[in-house]
This record gives structure tokens, C-alpha cells and sequence, in this order.
């Protein structure tokens, strides 16, 4: 990586800019305000994983907002990477909240466009979109760098040391346009970029090799999206019903085959041999992904199973994480 | 449509359209059409509070004296079956509101 | 242009419940275009409202009449004299209608039997679809004449989002393309692909709605005052 002067100094930052293999994962917040919720989670990715994102209204749900739980797992002594969507905030929420959160020691900003709200439980809401993600990323970019807010005003003893993320998703149509998208989100400011589920490597290996001659990753570190599958069903869900996901037939069938033998009655044995299996699957993949030129690390995605974050970072070799000096 | 809603309006139980065969209409899809419109009367006397049933289109050729009875029976019987629509008998030869202003 | 289409006869009939005598008003221009407002539809809509108030025990006598435009003054004046018989006037014009019979005559209840939807056009027959928000500040010459501020669900600068869906559709709708997606093929069948790397900044939507409600002063059309003693 390069050997420019950390922007923020947070832990993420300094795991990449050390060089090591960086490893994120997520938490999903409550429907409520339930701070234990998030501590129970945060006590299972906690030490497996150099930063947690979490996420904001995804799919247009309502639930606990980023930032607060943000404030939360920070308290635990887990870094967190907060995320900020487009549809909820225009620019003077989103600079007001990003100062709030650098107040509370926030330091790992994703910059999402965010789920549409016809997909959560408030369909019938406003949705806002005064800024697009591209923008999102390069306002906050330039109140780093500049100290300066979206209007042009000095922010007074300087901007909030942040470290800028986006998201990428690889497979979604158009896809010859996706490597393009990711460097001009590099050159609007991205840091760092978490893509989207990857189940397909082959695919995969060619969009790093299209972003790697782009010059993307000279600048902008790319965390791979992995996640461990629970179920072949949820395998054929995602590949369904989820824009951009390639899930290749190979292992579909491995999930299928992974409860084969076992009787349809014993849903415990077939679950826990489905787990496991999606657990094997993920850390092969893990280790398929280090191989490839251009990656940082991988984001972890367990989607309502934090306790599978541990298996799989010790099943890959990356476990303990590294020591990094501030 | 307007016609046909208000034929029911002066308290017709109901209305049967006749066109020609499907593929045999002499102004080509005039036939379609005019089912397009039926169906969609139909629809309107659904959410007026009548019985979408009480409008009905038939294809039928003009040689078909035995069918077209047939059918105009059983459309008789099924607006029996229904009964009334309610609404007052109103005399064929009352005034419609006009439209005024001009149009150029 | 505008594009509406009719409230639900249900609706209408609820709001003129009370009323005994009501003036159906029709619109020659956009709505009769749209097949919405226009006197065959006037037609056809009173008639089922009129059976629909019948039927309920509460017949509402609706009269018919038609105007050429129903957003300009002088095509509605000469309405005043007849407005006194009726209870209510139903506008079958499109919001601007509406309210322009609203404003000349603040006597009289207006009240719409059309929703307004959108500033759109035909693209098949029988259907029309959205194409303009009136956002103030045009800027179709940087997507090559696809707008994605009415055509894209999330009012992208810099799109598409990671939620195009296989084919060029919208996560939101798969009856909906996705307008990036179509965009940046407009821009490539132009020849002028790679100015979509450049990063359109925020948008100044204070020529928006969001600034509030616009108007347009053209000094050189309004009527030249006289001076007194000049």
C-alpha cells in the first residue's frame, strides 16, 4: 500500500496501510432500542475482526440507526465502520450527522445510494436522494481534506478524520460498466470498498483483473464480500431474487449434497450439516480471494448469525488479528 | 361506453353487444375493441355497485340465427336471475345534459 | 404533458354526498388527450356517478359541460353565470384546473375527479408514462436525453446503483428499466461514453419543488401599463 500519512488514523485504515489481509464484518442493528442487542453481537465479532460495519435502514427497515449503534460497539472496544444511505438524509443531515459521529470517535464512513423504502415496512415515505453516493463520498472527501462543507464554508479547526468507504457490486447489470463505477469512486474520494456478496470466484477474478488495469487499487483498497451460507434455499434466494448476486451451480450443490443422508425429520442434524457446510465453503472461498491481485481483505457478511464469524476467521488463518501501533 | 352506461343509466337490466367473429370484423379489429370496451364497462358497473355480468359482448356472424337465439336466452336468464338493477325506468326520449361551451 | 387519470367512482361519490345538483366540467386539452377528462369521458363518468348515487338511495343530478383549457381565465369566465344552480363542481381538469376554477370562483366548491399524475407522454397506445419533474434546471444535455430525475427511482447523478436488476430493470419494478442502465447505452450509441466518468456534482434543487412554488415573469409579454399624465 502507500506510504502516505494516515487520513484518520482508525484501525482499518491502519491494518491496510500496514498491509496486512483486512477482515470486516457486520452487524445488523434492532428493531428497538435494545442497546444489549448490539453488545451481544458486537461480544461475538469482537477481536475476530479489525472493524464491524452497521447497517443503516437496510432494505428500508426501520432499526436502530448506524450511528448509535456505532457509539455503542466503540464502547465495547470494537471499531465500527458506520454506514450512511442517500434515501434517508439530505446533505444537511448527512454533514451534521458525520460530525456527530467523528464527536463519538467515529472514524469508517460507507457511503451507500440505500435500499429503495418500497422494499421495507414504510413504503408510502419520502424518499430523500439530495445527494447520490458518488457525491456522498466526494462531499465528505473534501470536508477531510479541505475542511470545508458542501457549501463551501471553512469548517473551523478543520474537517472530521474520516475514512471514506463504498460498496461495489461486481455482477449487477450493466457489468462492463461496474470497473468503471469503482474508479470513479475512487477518484470521488473512496478509501476503501466493500463489495457485494461473492460467490462466483471466476467472475470475480475477472473484474479485479479489469479494476487492477484501471489503476483502482493503486489508490483505494478492495474488501471482498463473503458470507456463509445457512441453507441451499437461501443459496437459490439470493441468486434469485438478489440484483447482481452469481451464485454458480457448483455450490449450490454442495449444499444440497451437505444434508444428503440425513432424514428429512432431524431438521437439527440437517441444519447443523448445512452450517457447516456453508461455513467450509466460505473459508475455501476466503482463502481463494487472498490469491487475487488487487484484494485488501473481506468483509464477513452473516446475516443474523454473528457466531459463525469466529469459526470462519480461525478456519482461514486469520486469527489472532494483527497488532497495528496508532 | 358512454352508450352503453347510459342505456343502464335509464334502467336497462342489462346490455348485450354483438360483433362479428374474432378475425372476421370488416373494420379488422373493430370486434376487439369493442370487447376492450365491454369488459371495461363491466368493470366500471362492478364498482358502481351493479353486477359486471349485466354487460356482455357476444361474437357471432350474421348467418348464426339459431346461436344468436341461444345465446340472447341464456343472457335473458342469467339478467333474470340477477333481477332489477334498482335504478328508475327513465324514457329513452328524455333530455341528456347538454355539454355547453364552446370548443374550438 | 400532463398526464391523470381518473378517482375511483367510489371516491367521487363520497365527495359529493350532500349534494343534490353538481356541474360536471371537463378539459379539451392534456386530459382529453390522456383520455381522462375530456367530454366523451365526462360523459361516461357522470353517468356512473349518477347510477352510483342512485343506487345508494341519494341520487345527485350531474350536468355536463366542457371547457377548451381549464387552466387559463379567460376560457372559464363565462362559466360564473350558470355556477349558481349547483351545489358542487366536479373538475374533471388536472390539478391546475381545478384550481384555477378554484380561484375564480371562490364561491362555489370545486372539487377534482381526476388525480394528477404526472408531465409525461404516450409511449405505446393506452399508456403513458412519466418523463419530467420540472426540476428547474434541465439537464438532459449530460444523460443523453434520458432523465433521471423523473426515470430513476432514486434521482441518481452518478448511477446506476448496485440494484439493477439482470436485463437493465429496476430493483424497484421489474416493469421499470432501469434509466442508467439506458442511459449509459444512449450515451455509448452517441459516442460520448466516457463523459459519464466525470462526477456530476450535487444538484441545486432549490429550482425544484423544493425551493417552493416557482413562478415565471416574462416582462416583455405582461400588459404595458399606462402612465397617468405622461
Amino acid at each position: 500500500m502507500n506510504q502516505t500519512p494516515l487520513k484518520s488514523n482508525s484501525r482499518l485504515e491502519r491494518i491496510l496501510a500496514a498491509g496486512q489481509f483486512a477482515v470486516t464484518g457486520e452487524i445488523g442493528p434492532p428493531k428497538s432500542h435494545d442497546a444489549g442487542v448490539i453488545r451481544e453481537k458486537c461480544s461475538q465479532l469482537k477481536t475476530y475482526v479489525d472493524a464491524a460495519n452497521i447497517t443503516d435502514n437496510q432494505t428500508g427497515i426501520v432499526r436502530m440507526s448506524s450511528i448509535a449503534a456505532g457509539i455503542l460497539i466503540r464502547n465495547e472496544g470494537l471499531e465500527p465502520v458506520i454506514q450512511m444511505t442517500c434515501r434517508d438524509r439530505n446533505r444537511l443531515a448527512m454533514q451534521s450527522d458525520i460530525l456527530g459521529a467523528a464527536a463519538h470517535g467515529i472514524k469508517n464512513i460507507l457511503c451507500l445510494s440505500g435500499d429503495h423504502q418500497s422494499f421495507g415496512n414504510h413504503p408510502g415515505a419520502k424518499n430523500v436522494h439530495d445527494l447520490d453516493s458518488m457525491q456522498l463520498i466526494r462531499m465528505f472527501q473534501e470536508m477531510r481534506d479541505n475542511s470545508q462543507f458542501q457549501c463551501g464554508e471553512e469548517i473551523k479547526g478543520g474537517g472530521p478524520p474520516l475514512f471514506i468507504g463504498a460498496a461495489a457490486n461486481p455482477f449487477a447489470d450493466p457489468v462492463a460498466l461496474r470497473p468503471l463505477r469503482l474508479k470513479k469512486k475512487a477518484v470521488a474520494g473512496a478509501d476503501f470498498i466493500q463489495t457485494q456478496l461473492i460467490y462466483d470466484m471466476d467472475r470475480f477474478r475477472e473484474y479485479m483483473k479489469k479494476a487492477v488495469d484501471l489503476g483502482v487499487t493503486e489508490s483505494v483498497s478492495v474488501l471482498a464480500g463473503v458470507g456463509p451460507l445457512k441453507a441451499a434455499g437461501m443459496a437459490r434466494y439470493m441468486r434469485n431474487n438478489v440484483p447482481g448476486m452469481s451464485v454458480p451451480d457448483h455450490i449450490i450443490e454442495r449444499m444440497e449434497g451437505a444434508v444428503k443422508g440425513i432424514s428429512n425429520d432431524d431438521k437439527k442434524a440437517r441444519m447443523q450439516a448445512s452450517r457447516a457446510e456453508g461455513i467450509r465453503i466460505c473459508i475455501e472461498q476466503i482463502e481463494e480471494i487472498k490469491e487475487i491481485e488487487g484484494i485488501a481483505g473481506v468483509h464477513i457478511m452473516a446475516i443474523e448469525w454473528e457466531a459463525a464469524v469466529k469459526p470462519i476467521v480461525e478456519g482461514a488463518g486469520l486469527y489472532p488479528r494483527p497488532e497495528v501501533e496508532n | 361506453m358512454g352508450h352503453i352506461l347510459k342505456t343502464f343509466e335509464d334502467g336497462a337490466d342489462g346490455v348485450l353487444v354483438a360483433g362479428c367473429l374474432e378475425g372476421r370484423c370488416h373494420f379488422q379489429t373493430g370486434n376487439l375493441y369493442a370487447r376492450q370496451r365491454v369488459e371495461h364497462v363491466a368493470e366500471l358497473l362492478d364498482q358502481i355497485g351493479l353486477e359486471g355480468e349485466r354487460a356482455r359482448m357476444i361474437n357471432i356472424s350474421a348467418g348464426m340465427g339459431a346461436k344468436f337465439a341461444e345465446l340472447a336466452n341464456e343472457f335473458a336468464k342469467t339478467i333474470s336471475a340477477l333481477g332489477p338493477t334498482g335504478l328508475k325506468k327513465k324514457p329513452a326520449s328524455r333530455e341528456l345534459p347538454l355539454p355547453s361551451g364552446k370548443i374550438e | 404533458m400532463i398526464v391523470a387519470d381518473q378517482k375511483p367512482i367510489e371516491d367521487i361519490r363520497k365527495m359529493l354526498k350532500g349534494k343534490k345538483k353538481v356541474l360536471a366540467i371537463g378539459c379539451g386539452t392534456c386530459v382529453a388527450v390522456c383520455f381522462a377528462g375530456g367530454k366523451r369521458e365526462v360523459g361516461v363518468l357522470s353517468s356512473a356517478v349518477r347510477m352510483a348515487t342512485e343506487l345508494e338511495g341519494e341520487p345527485v343530478q350531474i350536468d355536463e359541460t366542457i371547457v377548451q383549457r381549464q387552466c387559463e381565465k379567460e376560457f372559464i369566465e363565462h362559466l360564473g353565470d350558470q355556477l349558481g344552480e349547483y351545489d358542487a363542481v366536479l373538475s374533471l381538469g388536472c390539478g391546475v384546473g381545478v384550481q384555477t376554477l378554484a380561484d375564480q370562483f371562490p364561491g362555489t366548491r370545486i372539487l377534482p375527479g381526476l388525480n394528477t399524475k404526472f408531465m409525461g407522454g404516450p409511449t405505446e397506445q393506452g399508456v403513458w408514462e412519466e418523463r419530467c419533474q420540472g426540476c428547474g434546471n434541465c439537464l438532459l444535455e449530460y444523460t443523453g436525453g434520458i432523465c433521471p430525475i423523473s426515470r430513476c427511482a432514486k434521482q441518481l447523478m452518478n448511477g446506476p446503483c448496485g440494484g439493477t436488476d439482470e436485463g437493465g430493470r429496476c430493483e424497484v419494478d421489474p416493469d421499470t428499466p432501469c434509466a442508467w442502465f439506458n442511459i449509459w447505452e444512449r450515451m455509448d450509441a452517441l459516442d460520448i461514453q466516457d463523459q459519464l466518468m466525470e462526477i456530476q456534482p450535487p444538484k441545486d434543487w432549490s429550482t425544484s419543488r423544493d425551493g417552493g412554488r416557482r413562478k415565471i415573469v416574462r416582462k416583455d409579454l405582461q400588459k404595458p401599463k399606462l402612465d397617468e399624465g405622461s
